[in-house]
């Protein structure tokens, strides 16, 4: 599938945001300063907020974009919209609760943290329940998004608690860690699936000329690449996936489990684990996009649809 | 509303015949001429005289082999919107646009509310929804709905254009919810197949398999033997009979 750079960041970034968020409203944080409350709610609102936006660079009528909070009875995508708005819309007044009267009771945060996790979920599902690209539609692609999102949080919150100056509780360091080794298991599971699976479809399911002898394809229909081939038929450095993969865990899981284990409370250090993080995320997205095959290629030459290369 | 409908009793659709299509692509010229001044916004074209001309089209026509030596055979396969009855590009639009028709089961988008996020051509497991890179909107084959209830037009031409235009008849267009309708009837007689069944989107166009070859008679005479064998008669045979003595 071609990885747009539109959605990478959408699901990265506000994936992120939706995770530091999740603790957030939990109390984690102290939140008395008003300097202190004025950037969280920064941070949170510009993370979501930025990754929400840049999900409609990729349509071809933004302008429109509200009509999509209308299908949520039958489509993934609408649902995201809709609970996006929800927890965008009570994490406003978390925020100004807080400002008024203090922190709200933990009742609110565990409903709101709920609503987030129910829209990264159906983040994932846009992508999970999509039959025709194979290694998506698997169980674990949910699992793994919300992993990551939960990942994303708690480093970022250790962040925020250092530049705050307030305490990095030792606990929450070993749920980070916890969060960052659980998540890229699973994200290694998944990548195996991936190499191992096998689909039930191929060039004869797809012609149901399988009964004459083997399928292959002699002319395509037309000249240069249509828009299937271009948004389906991406192909380029799936060659260097696998060096990709390692990459991603090397920035992504390797360099903040060192910065968090070895550094203590310091602002800078665990600024880096964030950002060491963001480019892991990127590259795993990326990847996620890329080595994604989409069972139309059938169609355009693919005889068997390995599901990765 | 993007929820699917009931299952229609009137399923319209097409049967496409591979054993009789030779990829001539008038379908497919008619299909885009018809379309493009037709149901929503013109079919476009991105430089189209240049090197890499592209645009969106509602009907391909691809070209397969199947299987090895003598019995091989080259198919050509004619590829547009299948009308689903279970549509998943109409349960994975998000505002609407893409929507069953619960009267006769097409399969349309309302380009008006269609926001262009290209969800539903992913979902799409037969490759039957294009972008169109001028409008930005989703399209796709309407099975010419300004055509099969068009009163304006003599009756042999309320059928889809790419029916309309086949010289050999490789397209039929019918109500697949009448089990006495001709397409039902074709479908049964030459045990017409769904593409990618295990997707489970239940097509409602039938692809009718290419005949068996005929077995090859051992008894068979060539042309170049007949006219060796033949006794040449009148200014030929003199000819012939002089051209021999020559040696």
């Amino acid at each position: 599938m071609h990885p747009a750079w539109s959605i990478i960041f959408f699901t990265s970034i506000s994936g992120l945001g939706l995770g530091l968020a999740g603790l957030i409203v939990l109390g984690l944080l102290d939140l008395s300063l008003f300097s202190h409350l004025l950037i969280a709610s920064f941070a949170v609102f510009g993370l979501i907020g930025a990754g929400l936006l840049s999900s409609t660079l990729h349509l071809g009528h933004p302008e429109r974009a509200w009509r999509a909070l209308s299908q949520w009875r039958s489509s993934w995508l609408s649902r995201e919209g809709v609970l996006a708005v929800l927890v965008l819309a009570s994490l406003a007044c978390w925020f100004l609760f807080t400002l008024f009267f203090g922190p709200p009771p933990l009742w609110c945060g565990i409903l709101i943290l709920l609503m987030i996790v129910a829209t990264v979920y159906a983040t994932s599902m846009i992508y999970g329940s999509l039959k025709t690209v194979a290694c998506w539609h698997h169980p674990l692609t949910p699992v793994c998004y919300l992993m990551f999102s939960a990942c994303g949080g708690s480093v970022a919150s250790l962040t925020m608690l250092a530049l705050f100056g307030q305490p990095t509780p030792q606990m929450l360091k070993e749920i980070t860690l916890t969060f960052l080794v659980g998540a890229w298991t699973l994200k290694y599971a998944w990548w195996w699936a991936l190499d191992n699976r096998g689909s039930a479809s191929n060039i004869e399911t797809a012609t149901g000329l399988g009964t004459i002898g083997k399928v292959r394809s002699l002319m395509p229909p037309h000249t240069s690449e249509n828009y299937l081939q271009k948004e389906m038929g991406f192909v380029v450095a799936r060659r260097h996936a696998i060096k990709l993969r390692y990459i991603s865990i090397f920035f992504g899981a390797l360099l903040p489990i060192v910065c968090v284990i070895f550094g203590g409370s310091s602002a800078g250090i665990l600024s880096m684990a964030t950002i060491f993080y963001i480019i892991g995320i990127f590259v795993e997205r990326w990847l996620f996009f890329a080595e994604a095959k989409h069972v139309v290629t059938l169609y355009y030459g693919d005889e068997q649809l390995s599901i990765s290369s | 509303m993007t929820s699917l409908p009931e299952p229609s009793a009137i399923k319209l659709g097409l049967v496409i015949d591979l054993d009789i299509c030779v990829g001539c692509q008038a379908c497919v010229v008619n299909c885009k001429e018809w379309n493009t001044s037709g149901y929503g916004a013109p079919l476009s074209d991105e430089s189209a005289y240049g090197a890499q001309p592209s645009g969106s089209w509602l009907n391909r026509v691809h070209a397969f082999e199947a299987g090895v030596g003598e019995d091989a055979k080259t198919v050509h396969f004619p590829k547009s919107c299948l009308h689903c009855e279970d549509a998943p590009c109409v349960t994975a639009c998000p505002t609407g646009a893409s929507f069953k028709r619960a009267e006769d089961g097409i399969v349309l988008v309302n380009e008006d509310w269609c926001i262009g996020c290209g969800l539903c051509a992913w979902s799409c497991p037969y490759g039957a929804r294009e972008m169109d890179p001028a409008e930005g909107v989703m399209k796709k084959c309407t099975l010419c709905v300004d055509r099969i209830y068009n009163e304006n037009l003599p009756e042999e031409d309320r059928v889809p254009a790419c029916v309309r235009t086949c010289p050999t008849s490789a397209r039929h267009f019918g109500d697949f919810g009448d089990p006495n309708s001709d397409v039902s009837i074709m479908v049964a007689e030459r045990g017409g197949y769904d593409l990618l069944p295990e997707q489970g989107t239940k097509p409602v166009n039938k692809y009718l398999p290419p005949r068996p070859r005929r077995q090859s008679n051992d008894e068979s005479v060539s042309l170049l033997a007949m006219a060796d064998a033949a006794t040449p008669k009148g200014f030929w045979r003199w000819m012939d009979s002089t051209l021999e003595k020559l040696g």
